[in-house]
């Protein structure tokens, strides 16, 4: 099944163009990595496929429908560079954050005893049931993703999108944090991950997008790493950065 | 969780018990006194009354055995439930001066409600006038939020002076023609409080709990990660509607006794007080409330007793609950942020 298609996709901030005539399918079970290089429209297009922005010409479909009219918002789960980077000043719970997603499924009715369950198992699976009662704000980059993460899972969401999730996060919960998303993946849920650490994604993920405003590889990981996509994309002078193991 | 954690988890239930009380036999003697003429509720009306007196007589006061003081009493309470309840979603928004922006909006609309009720000479109009206006500013600072993409500096500046400005404009025009005192709305009083307001800020107070209550979910989603709630598929634009125009009349209702010029205060000083301390989001909407609660019942004893504008008094009780309440506050965390 095809969880997101984009077709001839073409998006501008005012003449600006961003994201230029990509096409481009991401199918249940995969685990996509979006890369490319700063300001190279890899979060424009992550919120076109999302439906937060829509495109100036082409077609996008959410699990086969078009993004416009998509309303099962509790099949995505999205954590956005704004939601891990800061956190803000507001006093809200792990729990609290975590309960959220059900809130999609909840509506305007109360929660139950299986919203709840839902909860209490999503804290289980990404290994922060003990943080349940601090506040997001307070913790740590590596914890936050996870909360994250479990809201994700709370909501059942069937595709995980994740816009650079480990800017500011140290390299030992970072590898946990990779390692959770590909069991995860490993479960079935079909994940989008913007990273600009290319190493992380070639490691990981099964298909990579690498776009800088035109898309210059769409395709499996080892097709990606023989073609000249990278430095095409970035250019002769652009920064790779390379993730040796 | 620890036996403190408990014990005060306890004691705000407690409290929120008591304000809901509180509140409730307000909004009821507020409906005594809209309805004493018909025959069994006037009995109630001369029971509560004697009640006053009584209480009087033991406090030594000269308060409680009047029917406005009453009216003001009982808006203030609720002024001090709805205000900080609101006020909690605005300030982790990052909107706390959306509040003082429909303030001046609402100026405007009591410019034209003088001006209408001197023409239609029916003085509850004032109030109502007060709110289609504040309404109509709220949809109009949300048009230019979605137009340029943020509830940002310049165009709350530009709608905060322009309807203080055209509020100036009209009273001048209809100057001469009421004898209502445009300072009292300025500044706050309790004797502008109208039987016809009191009863409004009852209705006002009854819709807005329970359309929080019916939207805490959404609303708290689209607070804490806007983007994540727009992805989840809810109508945040539609949310961002409800609240700025809940916002408006609240602010209408509280402007009687605070002012315009002090009404955002009530919005953001017992948030701003409440999240020094509290743990979790629905702790600081109990604490934001109880800290309102205090600021208008101790703003009431020290204007009444001193002989004080009503509005300054609360508005220092409630900076004085802030300062306490940073000082208790054990957390290493910054001030919340007042911009």
């Amino acid at each position: 099944m095809t969880v997101v298609a984009l077709e001839n996709v073409t998006f501008a901030y005012g003449e600006q163009p961003a994201v230029k005539d990509v096409t481009l399918r991401v199918d249940e079970g995969d685990f996509l990595g979006l890369i490319g290089p700063n300001g190279s429209g890899k979060t424009t297009l992550l919120h076109l496929m999302l439906g937060l922005r829509t495109p100036d010409s082409g077609t996008i479909e959410l699990f086969g429908e078009p993004v416009s009219a998509f309303d099962d918002g509790e099949r995505i789960g999205y954590v956005s560079q704004q939601a891990t980077s800061g956190g803000g000043s507001m006093p809200v719970t792990v729990r609290e954050a975590v309960t959220m997603g059900r809130f999609a499924h909840a509506g305007h009715r109360r929660l139950t005893a299986d919203d709840h369950a839902i909860v209490d198992d999503a804290l289980e699976t990404v290994g922060i049931t003990d943080l349940a009662d601090r506040q997001v704000n307070q913790l740590s980059g590596g914890q936050r993703q996870r909360a994250y993460i479990a809201r994700a899972l709370a909501s059942e969401a069937d595709l995980l999108a994740l816009d650079e999730p480990t800017v500011g996060v140290d390299a030992e919960s970072r590898d946990a944090f990779y390692q959770l998303l590909e069991s995860l993946n490993d479960d079935g849920i079909t994940i989008i991950l913007i990273e600009h650490d290319i190493g992380v994604v070639t490691d990981r993920a099964n298909r990579i997008a690498c776009i800088n405003t035109e898309l210059y590889h769409h395709g499996d990981t080892e097709s990606f790493v023989e073609s000249d996509a990278l430095t095409e994309a970035y250019g002769a002078t652009g920064q790779v950065v390379h993730h040796h193991h | 969780m620890t036996a403190t954690g408990s014990l005060r988890r306890r004691l705000e239930h407690v409290g929120i018990a008591v304000t809901a009380v509180l509140a409730i036999a307000m909004i009821g003697l507020l409906t005594i006194d809209a309805f004493r003429s018909v025959p069994g509720i006037g009995v109630l009306y001369e029971q509560a009354r004697i009640a006053g007196w009584w209480a009087d007589h033991y406090l030594g006061t000269s308060i409680f055995y009047h029917p406005f003081m009453w009216r003001s009493i009982a808006t203030g309470i609720l002024i001090g439930v709805v205000a900080p309840l609101v006020g909690t979603y605005l300030v982790h928004r990052e909107m706390a001066l959306i509040g003082e922006t429909l303030a001046h909006t609402a100026f405007a609309g009591v410019a034209v409600g003088l001006l209408v009720s001197s023409i239609t000479g029916w003085s509850g109009s004032l109030m109502v006038v007060a709110l289609v206006v504040g309404v109509l500013g709220a949809l109009a600072v949300q048009w230019l939020a979605e137009r340029t993409d943020t509830y940002g500096d310049v165009p709350i500046a530009i709608m905060l002076t322009g309807s203080f400005a055209v509020g100036t404009l009209i009273i001048s025009y209809g100057r001469g023609m009421t004898g209502i005192n445009v300072q009292d709305f300025i500044f706050g009083s309790i004797s502008v409080v109208t039987p016809s307001g009191a009863r409004l800020m009852a209705v006002i107070t009854v819709v807005v709990v329970a359309v929080t209550v019916a939207t805490y979910k959404q609303l708290l989603f689209i607070t804490f990660d806007e983007q994540a709630a727009r992805v989840a598929r809810l109508n945040v634009t539609w949310y961002n509607t409800l609240l700025i125009v809940m916002t408006a009349v609240v602010v209408v209702g509280a402007m009687q006794i605070l002012g315009v010029i002090l009404v955002a205060a009530m919005l953001v000083v017992p948030v701003a007080a409440g999240t020094q301390l509290a743990q979790s989001f629905r702790e600081t909407i109990y604490l934001s409330i109880l800290f309102g609660q205090v600021a208008v019942i101790g703003g009431f004893v020290l204007s009444i007793s001193q002989s004080l504008p009503t509005g300054g008094s609360i508005v220092v009780v409630a900076i004085a609950c802030y300062l306490l309440a940073v000082f208790a506050s054990s957390r290493s965390s910054p001030a919340i942020s007042m911009h």
